[in-house]
């Protein structure tokens, strides 16, 4: 007999707040986007999880849905990151205070 | 508790674990590394869980893909690891800490004080063929949107990136 589904979800709880993390707290935007994958690929484990857990194939479809949607981020966001790069010289979140008063 | 049982608390202790090295590391080439452990361990759950042709694209286009994305734009752009005094990055890390704290232990308490019996899960694989008739079956419209929002993003990625050659700045930086 496998786990019950509420492990599963608790994992991806784990991950998805390990990715939130990092998302707030560091301010290398590259670390950000790491932490905006991390939170996509927990969502992905729960999905599948959900996905066995009512003998169901949506859940594994959604996921599908989710790796397009995380490429597509990734390609553009990095594409943003080289572009405030040469345009600034730094990628640190903190340092982009062009608008501040 | 059998065999699997085992190895998917064994796999779940691997990935919470590489991923928290990841996202504590000051560099993020040393990031990249565990992180791209932390999506091989995701992806054996996912073989785990009856997902062969998911975990199969997880290894390639996470652990493949992206990841390598994330390594060559670290190389392209060089990176001064920045320099932080402790007052500063406990004022940063304390507020996560303690609302992460917060959600994992909600969490937890929801987990074991549920009142219905934890139900096991019974194993089942779906192997490709099934699930490639299932998703083009039932969700072709939004494969198709999928695949619309994969060349928008390519187009963007490709306008960002241009070398734009008549603007100051870049001359400028020709001059010398």
């Amino acid at each position: 007999m496998m786990v019950p589904f509420s492990h599963v979800l608790l994992l991806a709880v784990i991950l998805f707040a390990l990715g939130a993390a990092c998302a707030i707290a560091r301010r290398n935007l590259i670390m950000i986007l790491i932490g905006v994958e991390i939170m996509l690929n927990a969502a992905g484990l729960a999905f599948v999880g959900a996905s066995l857990r009512w003998q169901h194939l949506d859940g594994q479809a959604f996921v599908i849905f989710i790796l397009a949607v995380a490429a597509s981020e990734v390609a553009v966001g990095l594409a943003l990151i080289v572009y405030l790069q040469r345009r600034t010289g730094s990628v640190d979140a903190n340092r982009y205070n062009l608008l501040k008063g | 508790m059998t065999f699997y049982t085992g190895i998917f608390y064994v796999l779940a202790f691997i990935t919470a674990i590489a991923t928290f090295m990841a996202i504590t590391r000051r560099h993020a080439l040393h990031a990249i590394v565990y992180l791209i452990i932390s999506f091989f361990g995701t992806a054996l759950l996912f073989y785990l869980l009856g997902a062969p042709f998911l975990a199969l694209l997880e290894v390639i286009i996470y652990a493949g893909a992206i990841m390598v994305l994330f390594l060559f734009i670290i190389m392209m752009i060089q990176i001064r690891p920045s320099v932080q005094t402790w007052a500063a990055a406990l004022k940063q890390w304390l507020p996560v800490i303690l609302l992460g704290g917060i959600a994992f232990s909600l969490a937890v308490a929801m987990v074991f004080a549920d009142p219905a019996t934890p139900i096991p899960l019974k194993p089942a694989v779906a192997g490709p063929r099934e699930f490639g008739h299932f998703l083009f079956e039932q969700y072709w419209f939004p494969v198709e949107i999928a695949s619309f929002l994969l060349l928008i993003a390519l187009v963007g990625a490709l306008y960002l990136g241009r070398r734009e050659g008549k603007s100051p700045a870049n001359q400028t930086e020709k001059a010398p």
